[in-house]
């Protein structure tokens, strides 16, 4: 986070540094953001962000607590207004037509999204309904997306029972109900084990193959970026420092480089630094609860 | 900074097919939180405690007094649909606590990023808050049996109390909702409802009628949605209950109250994330 007063924010895209390449004839732009920027009071959360991320892609938006991943995703999600800048999410902008956007996103948030004091499948009716699933598909879409994370015999259990990977694939399940064209993942694999951070990638690239989504997912944990990610954006005191794919990014930084020398060599700071005591209050509570 | 909560109720339009979609919206937003109360029912027991002892302690003992003017009503019966009226504003005016206790699990995000209005949300969150103070009303109704007094069993009475606890739940939940928008912790909730609750209690008829008063009492009275909300219940709910307001300017307060809010929480409730 910088200290620059917001005011002062200059509007118009800045490019980023790295390797930005132009969109691809894949298709059109999934998300575009110009100069995107936001403050709260005159701090600069997200300082004139300009990604563009293609549909059909796995992006990964990297960075340590406090490096603005999280409100970046909030405002894509039309959570919090912008302060400077624009976005546009599958084709609509995201303040001027939040209902739009809206209606075509998933998102699985850091924090709970689904609903311990119901059951696996009453928070399933709960989406199905909020985003007007037909009530005669109601049904058959609910089972299908339980059996597909593997939770269709612990549908009708409380969810304050489940275990944490258990409550992530609901969650992956709940995002995913309505077909969107952008799933959105704010750290989908703090707090788990091993065996469950595999399960959530493997459910990743599965929706992709299956729906042809576009996935952004921030996380802080380098290999799950490199894995997981067609490209990523490497995020540090509110700025993208570099864009590229993780090999364009290695090579670039030099031979037999990891992403995490990736990231000192475009930030000059190591991926453990940063986050407020919210940021840490944040991470530590999710940690706990998916334990 | 721009908004959105100017833009949200675009998301239904006004056709019936809208209106429908609308209303379908606000019963998805309240049937969540009757599946929580159909798991935990514990909870609605616990809150049987308080109008128990206004009626069984307070009550018994002031009856005896004959000192307050109760018309021809005794004592018990004047002050039943009050204390109904009181259990009913306790509830309700500490749902921003839940409202927020949902922010910090992020159960909240669930609701912001899908695309129903952000109207039918409040007015879910209202009818949820409702469904919870209706559990009153079975209590106070079994007290009634209990103690002897004289309750209209008649369907029209009872079904008008019921719609009359809907709306006076529906004020005072999204007051609280307000508050919650605005002060954001769970502490500050709790401190604004203490701070409310008791001048919300005295300076109304609940359990004195308001020509005891001084006049600014009574002035504070007038403005104030609960007196409203008792008038309509006492008119309703005990046999030879009447108003002294009128039902129609009970009913017409109460839910300009209702609508004043909702708008009001309708701007206010994205900052809750904030």
């Amino acid at each position: 986070m910088t200290s620059m007063r917001c005011e002062q924010a200059p509007p118009g895209p800045l490019p980023a540094r790295g390797g930005e390449a132009a969109a691809g004839p894949a298709g059109p732009e999934a998300i575009h953001t110009e100069a995107l920027t936001r403050c709260f009071r005159d701090m600069v959360a997200v300082d004139r962000v300009s990604i563009e991320v293609r549909a059909g892609e796995i992006f990964g938006l990297l960075g340590p607590n406090g490096a603005g991943k999280s409100t970046m995703i909030k405002m894509l999600t039309t959570l919090l207004p912008p302060t400077g800048g624009r976005a546009q999410v599958a084709g609509f902008d995201v303040a001027r037509e939040p209902t739009q956007v809206r209606r075509r996103i998933g998102y699985v948030p850091q924090a709970l999204s689904a609903d311990g004091a119901l059951s696996g499948y009453e928070n399933l009716l709960v989406s199905s309904k909020l985003y007007g699933v037909p009530r005669a598909e109601r049904r058959r879409r609910i089972i299908d997306a339980l059996d597909l994370v593997g939770l269709a015999d612990a549908a009708h259990q409380l969810v304050r029972q489940y275990s944490g990977g258990m409550i992530r694939r609901l969650e992956v399940a709940q995002a995913m109900l309505h077909r969107p064209a952008v799933l959105f993942m704010d750290e989908p694999t703090v707090g788990l084990d091993p065996v469950a951070r595999r399960a959530v990638w493997d459910h990743v690239r599965r929706l992709r193959t299956m729906w042809g989504t576009t996935i952004l997912l921030t996380t802080h944990y380098m290999d799950e970026a490199d894995d997981l990610a067609d490209r990523v954006a490497m995020m540090h005191r509110g700025h993208v420092a570099a864009v590229g794919t993780p090999a364009e990014l290695k090579a670039a930084t030099g031979d037999g480089a990891t992403l995490d020398d990736v990231f000192v060599h475009f930030t000059g700071a190591s991926i453990e630094t940063g986050g407020t005591y919210r940021d840490v209050l944040r991470s530590r509570r999710t940690a706990r609860r998916l334990s | 900074m721009t908004s959105y909560a100017a833009a949200a109720p675009r998301g239904v339009s006004l056709s019936p097919r809208g209106a429908a979609a609308f209303l379908g919206q606000v019963a998805t937003v309240a049937d969540a939180e009757i599946r929580k109360l159909r798991h935990d029912p514990l909870e609605l027991a616990m809150r049987a405690v308080q109008p128990t002892l206004w009626l069984v302690v307070f009550g018994q003992v002031m009856s005896r007094l004959r000192g307050v003017p109760t018309g021809n009503l005794r004592y018990l019966d004047f002050m039943a649909p009050g204390i109904l009226a009181q259990s009913v504003l306790f509830i309700a005016i500490f749902y921003g606590v839940a409202a927020i206790r949902e922010r910090d699990l992020g159960v909240l995000n669930k609701y912001m990023v899908s695309p129903i209005s952000r109207t039918a949300l409040v007015l879910g969150k209202a009818l949820s808050a409702g469904v919870r103070a209706l559990s009153q009303a079975v209590v106070v109704y079994g007290l009634a049996l209990l103690l002897g007094i004289h309750a209209a069993w008649a369907p029209w009475n009872v079904a008008g109390v019921l719609l009359l606890i809907l709306m006076g739940s529906g004020v005072f939940s999204t007051l609280s909702l307000a508050i919650a928008c605005l002060v954001k912790t769970h502490e500050r909730v709790m401190g604004m409802g203490q701070i409310m609750t008791m001048p919300l209690f005295f300076a109304s008829n609940a359990i004195y009628p308001v020509v005891l008063m001084p006049a600014w009492l009574r002035a504070i009275a007038a403005l104030n949605p609960l007196t409203y909300e008792v008038d309509g219940l006492r008119a309703l709910m005990v046999q030879g209950g009447t108003s002294t307001i009128g039902l129609g300017v009970d009913v017409a307060v109460l839910l300009a109250f209702v609508a004043a809010l909702v708008a009001i929480v309708t701007r206010l409730y994205p900052r809750i994330l904030v």
